[in-house]
């Protein structure tokens, strides 16, 4: 490919948080760069750039992946999320993101995005965490301000959280019946 | 750390993906990319087109039989962990795959993609060598199956030409009286090892008949050492034929003292898991 050629680029359908974006990239855009320059949504933060520090971690048809390891055109036939599609539909924060704030889980937020995603997933895999299973789930993940004691609480506090909004839901299915 | 520009096809038949590389002499096969991408981001790798094998049909397999476990190219290695029949054939892949990189990597990483990218740091080329399983890979010219012991010939280096696809892997189940066991020693939870050990053997009325080692990142392929005739100083048999080498990470010396701490260790397990089976 001569300099003065214009580089190829891709028409690519993403789908990230149940919105369709259609964008146009070279081959070797990054997932994490598509996501934050073509698509607009820069919730999802880039760090080392090659897999280490987790920050840019997404959820790919619901599994965290790294989303500085894949690249865009190879993302058509995912259903994505961002950090930005975990708040719940009226906009409130999601059970992870609540227990965040409860805990200080969070100092500059760099990483945060990526602890979010990662957390999500793995308290859908695993609801009930213990301490240790918690720091495992995060294990993947670097935070500079090495702010670990308190991401490890937040874990554990979504748990409850989650657990508090199954029990309420139970109970108003309950109510209901006891209505009917 | 931007990759270089290169050509892209994303095939949805095998032919079609075969036909590609054959007819580019750069080319490179995308699979996880878990490896591949950071090459590129660093500009280690710079390939002139990526043929990303993501869309071909009948390849996320991972299939057990009474001879094994066959896992397609694009089963990743989270799918052959989370498969309870996989573990059963073959315990020794669940025991590795736990230490490969984090789940996060692994939820995109496939398995016959590590074994291809030949990387004699990471567990499961080694594996496939200890176990003497095979890859089967495609070209326009045909299929064939390469053993474990044919695959590895230098560092990051498989025998693979370079317009072989790379469809299927097969390891075999554990025969009855044999057992494995794993351990690695790495500097934080999910980094590539410092020293990995696994261990194979057979056992007949609590003899053992046959006993073989494999090590992660004490040579420049993975390396199987046959300890059988060795058993009373087997880390010295292996030490013979490694070449453990200084980095950043750890100096020559302690890895040749995790080794020699590591391969009794591992071997005892392997025993042990042998023995259990037989009872259990």
């Amino acid at each position: 490919m001569s300099t003065s050629q214009a580089e190829e680029l891709h028409e690519v359908r993403l789908h990230v948080n149940g919105s369709v974006h259609e964008v146009r990239v070279p081959a070797r855009r990054l997932l994490s760069d598509a996501l934050r320059h073509d698509c607009g949504l820069t919730g999802t933060h880039v760090g080392c750039e090659h897999g280490v520090c987790g920050a840019c971690t997404i959820l790919v048809d619901g599994r965290p992946v790294r989303s500085c390891l894949m690249l865009a055109v190879s993302a058509v036939d995912a259903e994505i999320t961002t950090v930005e599609g975990l708040t719940e539909p009226d906009g409130s924060l999601s059970p992870v993101q609540q227990a965040f704030a409860d805990c200080h889980g969070l100092q500059c937020g760099f990483c945060t995005p990526g602890f979010l995603t990662t957390i999500t997933a793995g308290l859908a895999e695993n609801p009930d965490p213990t301490e240790d299973e918690a720091r495992e789930m995060i294990a993947g993940n670097l935070c500079r301000c090495t702010g670990y004691q308190n991401i490890v609480k937040s874990v554990l506090r979504a748990s409850e959280i989650q657990a508090e909004i199954e029990a309420e839901i139970e109970a108003g299915t309950e109510h209901e019946r006891g209505d009917a | 750390m931007k990759p270089a520009p290169f050509a892209y096809l994303r095939p949805a038949t095998l032919e079609d993906a075969l036909a590609a590389l054959a007819g580019q002499q750069g080319a490179k096969v995308l699979a996880g990319g878990q490896s591949l991408v950071p090459l590129l981001s660093m500009r280690l790798a710079a390939p002139s087109m990526l043929v990303d094998i993501n869309a071909l049909p009948g390849l996320g397999h991972v299939t057990t039989a009474s001879d094994g476990v066959r896992i397609g190219a694009l089963a990743r290695h989270a799918d052959v962990l989370g498969s309870t029949e996989a573990a059963a054939s073959q315990p020794l892949l669940a025991m590795a795959l736990r230490h490969v990189a984090h789940p996060t990597i692994r939820n995109r990483g496939t398995t016959v993609g590590s074994l291809v990218h030949a990387d004699a740091a990471a567990e499961m080329p080694m594996v496939l060598r200890l176990l003497e399983g095979s890859v089967d890979v495609a070209s326009v010219r045909g299929r064939r199956t390469i053993p474990a012991d044919e695959l590895f010939v230098g560092p990051l280096e498989s025998t693979l030409a370079h317009d072989e696809i790379a469809v299927e892997a097969w390891l075999p189940a554990l025969a009855p009286g044999a057992g494995v066991a794993f351990q690695e020693i790495a500097r934080r939870h999910g980094d590539y090892a410092l020293v990995g050990v696994a261990a194979h053997v057979e056992t007949d009325g609590g003899e053992v008949t046959r006993a073989r080692v494999g090590f992660v990142s004490v040579s420049d392929v993975p390396v199987v050492v046959d300890v059988t005739h060795a058993l009373d100083d087997p880390a010295g048999a292996a030490l013979a034929e490694l070449e453990p080498a200084d980095d950043i990470h750890a100096t020559a010396a302690y890895r040749a003292h995790l080794v020699k701490v590591l391969t009794p260790r591992v071997l005892a397990d392997a025993v042990h898991h042998a023995r259990e089976r037989k009872t259990a």
